[in-house]
């Protein structure tokens, strides 16, 4: 036991529980239970230990230990592409895949939760080591309510307005209210997709919205989040029976269709309004330059 | 994406005149076999059938 024992003791638990509170798994069942989680604990341990162990070495006046710190930025760098590696092979097998972009804003997330937690504990012991263990609390607090803020990330419902819409045939054409989805030719497939579809239209607040709706990766996240908590009515071997979601090129709004094994409209609306909005799909079109000069809203 | 993603398997249809080339037609006499053919083919092949008119249908791969 020296100076530093008590310190860095508490910067790394500290470090580690924020870690944990971040790794929800939720209705994704992502991270998968137990293993995949022991997993990124284990990443977030030694994330903890990086932040904490700077602190002494900069007392200490031991900078070159600080170099250490670009390893754990190659470390994590590498917990990316062990993400993104696993989730593509696995997309292959999901009745409907997460598509690119999701699992790319996942791996993401992984990454920077782990800088999220250095951080965390790089201040916290910090915070004790110059003050008290009592400033260091509340420092742990408040690492962990902004950590809490950038894990939370805004949903589909604040860009856009849901509504249920029928679907229709028109000949061979799927209609959900007046956007056109698909070709479907086969009678018995129409009427199991009558039988089974559920139609929504999510009309955008903006032009923002707009523009980050009709990203096809935002649009697979969308279908790809109702089949998770609803359930899809598909199976192999069945390229008919699948959810797609198209644009109305005429005002940007977005048909969406599904296969949902419940259907239960108001709980697919609230679904849907849940789904996160990716990062990588965000588009602001009123802040270029030239859109603000011209007035767009 | 790649350059090729979708392309026809087969085509069914009624009327001989509508459907010529490389891929598979299967010429049927009436809308009920086409139906048919069409049901199983989808089956098989795993693409979609899609109908153009009343007298044809293209099985395409997605």
């Amino acid at each position: 036991m020296n100076e530093y024992t008590m310190p860095v003791l508490f910067g790394v638990i500290v470090g580690v529980l924020t870690r944990l509170h971040m790794l929800k798994t939720d209705y994704r069942q992502y991270p998968t239970y137990l293993h995949g989680k022991i997993i990124h604990v284990a990443l977030g341990f030694i994330a903890a230990g990086l932040g904490t162990v700077a602190v002494p070495s900069i007392m200490e006046e031991d900078f070159t230990a600080i170099t250490f710190l670009t390893l754990a930025a190659s470390q994590f760098r590498d917990v990316r592409n062990m993400e993104r590696n696993t989730l593509t092979v696995l997309d292959d097998y999901e009745l409907v895949p997460r598509g690119k972009t999701y699992i790319e804003g996942i791996a993401i997330a992984f990454e920077s939760r782990n800088y999220l937690v250095i951080f965390t504990s790089l201040f916290t012991t910090f915070a004790y080591l110059v003050v008290n263990i009592y400033v260091a609390l509340i420092v742990g607090v408040i690492c962990y309510l902004i950590s809490r803020k950038l894990m939370s990330g805004s949903r589909i419902k604040d860009l856009v307005e849901i509504e249920h819409a029928e679907i229709r045939f028109e000949g061979a054409g799927l209609y959900v209210d007046n956007i056109y989805i698909m070709n479907i030719g086969i009678p018995e497939k129409q009427k199991a997709i009558l039988n089974y579809g559920m139609g929504f239209v999510l009309t955008p607040k903006n032009s923002n919205a707009k523009m980050t709706i009709a990203n096809l990766g935002q649009r697979q996240a969308i279908l790809h989040d109702v089949s998770t908590a609803l359930g899809v009515f598909r199976d192999s071997g069945e390229p008919a029976l699948v959810p797609l979601a198209k644009r109305d090129l005429d005002d940007g709004r977005l048909g969406v269709f599904v296969l949902p094994q419940e259907r239960d409209v108001e709980r697919a609306i609230r679904v849907i309004g849940e789904v996160p909005t990716l990062e990588n799909a965000i588009r602001m079109p009123t802040e270029a330059k030239a859109n603000r000069q011209g007035g767009v809203k | 994406m790649s350059a090729l993603e979708k392309y026809i398997l087969a085509i069914i249809t009624t009327d001989q005149t509508k459907a010529a080339g490389g891929t598979a037609i299967f010429v049927c006499k009436t809308q009920e076999e086409m139906h048919f053919y069409a049901r199983n083919l989808e089956a098989i092949l795993d693409g979609i059938a899609h109908g153009i008119g009343d007298d044809m249908y293209v099985i395409v791969k997605h």
